[in-house]
């Protein structure tokens, strides 16, 4: 595998490098588990009945292929790109998280590991936990913090029918960094029947490469799928970055062609001139966290700051270590969106396509939004729908001051 | 020579293991840091710990969780941390120093200017708990070239060729995490301990210090008739949380936990 960008097969090198970004940074008990994982990850996935049991599972469970949806109206109201969703807020659990848990569901029973931990922000990746945990018998503990119990009350409560514990994380800043400093913790107490599903494409090596496997997905059915509804690929693909692994999802099938534009969108919260905001690719520089090297919110002194979004699935400080190689590219271009932004580009979308978006989704909406009237319409901006919203419900109605 | 060398030069002659406290720097304050290091020594410590606290310690229980944030709160720093341990070395010019953290704090600072500011506060030794040897190539060449001690941490779980691998890249101990779990764990197992500590023998010559768990003289007894030095955490940074209202007695209970943990870990008898 190789890390030059005129090689379509992108990264990481043999230590889990994407450039200088990645690796494995992490307490020594974890050490011999990675590579334990990473044997395992390699063999499976280079074995023909695994890859047909994970694709029998998107398909039979998740209900993949997720369409591709032309917006119309939003395309014509906006007078310029025509704007297509692929639809992952389609899939069972109701985001792309679950391509992952799938995957790494299928390592951890074929691994022999009877309990499974998770971090979640949102609650989307910790539902999708517990589901493929419900399904195959298995233990299932979900790290989330404190102040993303409270915001996300009915995803919480789904993750406790389908028979997780939750474990309400009170250190440092309450969410998800929080979150997975925790499960971190849980894994090297429990590491011999414990398997640790990260939820997005950072962590240490092998994980950023694992995820996003599981999560091309996304982008080879979208190529496919673009394709054949208009003949050509892309102008540019939008998604929104919290971890990045819708992101990584939808862009990797796409690297090796270059005319496609890669915009990643991050969570600019009050504004990125402001402290509050998730955008470590716009406004961080590289640093070590979460067991690998990315661009970081840290303050002068190499402490991780506090971050701030409306959604939680992107309030992170860190970001996945190929999304920081692919911004040092120039491959990739990385944007913010603010609050404000996301806020109204879910009501926009929830009004004229009937489809009510995820929080975090809405931020990659917002973008195309911004773009779509200064291009023409024989363009194409082909936004990831990361999820559906019914999870921020009550956030949107608490933020508008209505009691449900 | 480095000084942590000539410690364990100077204990193997006397056929004793070394006591090892750690705290965590800044917690409460540095000044009661400062004081609390010199109190440990005169109780018997051979080597101090001084953590550098992080707002992400993945590696760390409760106990040591909080007290880097409380650190935090009070405005410590890695820079704050240097400045303690300069400050140590003004009246106290051999008992070894390691500072014990995370890497992003001494990134942020810079591996040449950390190193640099380090060897002139006279540290003698870092341990960067998510630094594996495999990425050892950041930090550690320059900790090399100036004679600070790259200290490296080995689990339960760790493999023989690794271990092999850190008894080259590392200089002055190992260190033997006791179990499989976070700092302040309390499950310690003599014996397992032991069999391995026989084991990462046969792989290095380094001495070898086990932590993480230890609570009290009859663990340090047990370990000391094993290892060659015992390192105590969470144990005594529990009397620093315990007492932040009353500064003198948080000293004397310190002191005298330490001394409590040297006088068993210096009488254990040796095999
Ligand atoms: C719907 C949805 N989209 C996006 C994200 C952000 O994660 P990532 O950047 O890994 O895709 C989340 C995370 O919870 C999510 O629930």
């Amino acid at each position: 595998m190789s890390t030059d960008l005129s090689d379509p097969v992108f990264g990481p090198d043999a230590r889990g490098h994407f450039g200088p970004y990645g690796g494995r940074f992490v307490a020594e008990t974890l050490m011999g588990p990675l590579d334990e994982l990473e044997q395992a990850f390699r063999s499976s996935w280079a074995d023909p009945a695994f890859r047909a049991q994970f694709d029998r599972d998107l398909a039979h469970y998740v209900g993949r292929p997720s369409p591709l949806y032309l917006a119309e109206r939003l395309s014509r109201e906006l007078g310029g790109a025509q704007i297509y969703f692929k639809r992952e807020d389609l899939n069972h659990t109701g985001a792309h998280k679950v391509n992952n848990t799938i995957g790494q569901a299928l390592l951890a029973a074929q691994m022999g590991k009877t309990r499974i931990i998770a971090e979640t922000g949102a609650g989307q990746h910790g539902v999708a936990s517990a589901t493929v945990a419900a399904r195959l018998g298995l233990e299932c503990v979900v790290y989330m913090g404190a102040e993303d119990i409270a915001r996300q009350a009915p995803n919480v409560y789904r993750m406790k029918l389908l028979g997780a514990e939750v474990v309400p994380v009170t250190s440092g800043t309450r969410t998800l960094k929080d979150a997975l400093n925790e499960a971190l913790r849980d894994w090297v107490t429990n590491v011999d029947n414990t398997f640790y599903i990260i939820g997005t494409v950072a962590g240490p090596a092998p994980y950023p490469e694992m995820v996003r496997e599981f999560q091309t997905v996304i982008g080879r059915e979208a190529r496919a799928q673009c394709l054949e509804m208009t003949g050509r690929l892309p102008d540019a693909l939008i998604a929104c970055v919290g971890g990045g692994s819708n992101a990584i999802g939808l862009f990797h099938p796409f690297i090796a062609d270059k005319d496609v534009r890669m915009i990643g969108v991050e969570a600019a919260g009050d504004g990125l001139n402001t402290k509050r905001h998730a955008a470590s690719l716009c406004a961080g520089r590289p640093g070590v966290l979460h067991g690998n090297r990315t661009y970081l919110l840290q303050d002068d002194n190499g402490q991780v700051s506090g971050t701030h979004s409306v959604s939680a699935g992107l309030d992170y400080p860190g970001v996945g270590p190929e999304h920081a190689w692919l911004k040092d590219c120039h491959r990739a271009e990385y944007v913010g969106i603010d609050d404000k932004e996301a806020l109204a580009a879910f009501h926009r979308v929830t009004r004229t396509e009937g489809i009510i978006p995820a929080l975090e989704s809405s931020h990659a909406l917002a973008q195309a939004i911004k773009m779509a009237p200064d291009m023409s319409p024989d363009q194409i901006l082909l936004v990831n729908l990361s999820g559906r919203g019914d999870k921020d419900v009550n956030t949107i109605a608490d933020l508008e001051n209505i009691q449900l | 020579m480095n000084r942590i060398d000539a410690c364990f030069e100077r204990l193997k002659a006397e056929g004793r293991a070394a006591l090892v406290p750690y705290l965590t720097a800044g917690d409460p304050d540095a000044d009661t840091t400062l004081e609390l290091l010199h109190q440990m020594v005169e109780a018997g410590a051979d080597i101090v710990e001084l953590g550098v606290p992080f707002s992400d310690p993945m590696a760390d229980g409760p106990t040591i969780q909080l007290a880097c944030e409380r650190a935090l709160d009070a405005g410590m720093s890695l820079r704050g941390t240097l400045d303690i341990a300069r400050r140590f070395r003004m009246t106290n010019s051999d008992t070894p120093l390691v500072l014990m953290g995370y890497l992003n704090p001494v990134e942020a600072m810079g591996s040449a200017a950390f190193v640099a500011a380090a060897k002139e506060a006279g540290v003698d030794g870092v341990l960067s708990v998510d630094l594996a040897v495999e990425e050892a190539d950041t930090l550690v060449p320059e900790l090399e070239a100036a004679d600070i001690a790259p200290i490296f941490l080995v689990a339960p779980t760790t493999s023989d060729a690794r271990i092999r691998k850190m008894g080259e890249v590392g200089r002055g101990y190992l260190y033997y995490v006791s179990l499989k779990g976070v700092t302040g764990s309390a499950q310690l197992d003599v014996d397992s301990v032991s069999s391995r500590i026989t084991a990462i023998r046969s792989l290095t010559g380094l001495p070898i210090a086990v932590g993480f768990g230890i609570r009290t003289p009859e663990h340090a007894a047990a370990i000391a008739a094993v290892a060659d030095a015992v390192v105590v955490g969470s144990a005594l940074v529990e009397i620093v949380a315990e007492h932040a209202e009353d500064r003198a007695r948080m000293c004397q209970l310190v002191r005298e936990r330490a001394a409590a943990l040297a006088d068993a870990t210096h009488g254990a008898a040796r095999a």
